[in-house]
């Protein structure tokens, strides 16, 4: 069972970034970055951030698992790792899309790859693989006692 | 980058908060380069539109990355003269901890420069430097003056 249709409440940073679902393709989320002036990386060309590229694979990778059959929608999740490999920069004024797709979810970890790109999707900006730790606490913390953390 | 050209000219090119200024993503995340302490430390005050996780509530990973990101690129701007941006040609991300919602500092190491290519460590904390919340390492490809 998948909770997307949740995605109208998302984290404000997702919000200020501004991406959205645009839809699924089986397993994979497909998800659209506006072009925007807050997103630039280099003023003198308009190519918008790596950073950018970074969150937005970020998200669509953490949606990915909310996306897989075997995800618990009562469960929650943090990233453990992220890898991004930049292929090339992204054309300025042209959005970005993003597909991402968790193709294993075992008890403990979600295992996710994702992809931006702009005209094609055979055709990368940057590609991703993250891992996703599940059931991992989503109630404010106490604070942290000893070395215990 | 005009801004680099600009910088050095002015006699200022180690001069990062300018830099950092400069770029609309950085302004975005509001992120503010500290030179005083001997090393230079990026810090990230936090702002209700970091937040990635509401319950936490804790900082998004996307701007920890972003931030771990323009912590390296910031010193290998320091590290070495460059006439334009150093490319990232990947970057690797481990969260440690959830980014509470208090001020993110970050430092980096350039651990090997090569001619066109340079590896860089970078590491994140928040109130106990002892305690990273996030480290990060990555190649970037350097276009050199």
């Amino acid at each position: 069972m998948n909770d997307l249709e949740e995605f109208h409440d998302q984290p404000p940073h997702s919000a200020a970034i501004g991406f959205e679902l645009t839809g699924t393709d089986g397993a994979a989320c497909l998800f659209r970055l506006p072009y925007a002036e807050h997103l630039i990386g280099d003023p003198d060309t308009g190519v918008i951030h790596g950073g950018a590229i970074t969150a937005i694979l970020d998200n669509a990778c953490g949606w990915a698992v909310r996306n897989h059959p075997k995800w618990d929608v009562e469960s929650s999740m943090a990233t453990l790792d992220l890898r991004i490999d930049y292929m090339e920069p992204a054309e300025p004024h042209i959005d970005v899309l993003v597909r991402s797709e968790c193709f294993k979810l075992t008890h403990n970890i979600a295992f996710v790859r994702g992809v931006a790109y702009q005209k094609d999707v055979n055709d990368p900006i940057a590609t991703s693989m993250a891992t996703f730790m599940l059931g991992t606490p989503n109630t404010p913390r106490k604070p942290e006692a000893g070395n215990n953390s | 980058m005009k801004i680099l050209q600009q910088l050095r000219e002015e006699g200022r090119a180690d001069d990062m908060q300018a830099l950092v200024e400069h770029i609309p993503y950085a302004r975005f995340l509001g992120v503010n380069v500290d030179q005083t302490r001997g090393e230079m430390i990026t810090v990230m005050p936090f702002k209700d539109t970091l937040v990635g996780n509401i319950n936490l509530p804790a900082i998004h990973g996307g701007a920890i990355g972003a931030l771990l990101e323009l912590t390296a690129v910031i010193q290998l701007l320091l590290d070495t003269s460059c006439e334009k941006f150093p490319k990232t040609v990947d970057f690797s991300i481990d969260y440690l901890r959830p980014g509470k919602p208090i001020e993110t500092y970050g430092r980096a190491i350039v651990t090997r420069q090569g001619r066109r290519v340079a590896n860089v460590r970078t590491e994140l904390w928040q109130d106990d430097p002892s305690k990273l919340i996030a480290i990060g390492h990555g190649h970037f490809l350097l276009a050199p003056v």
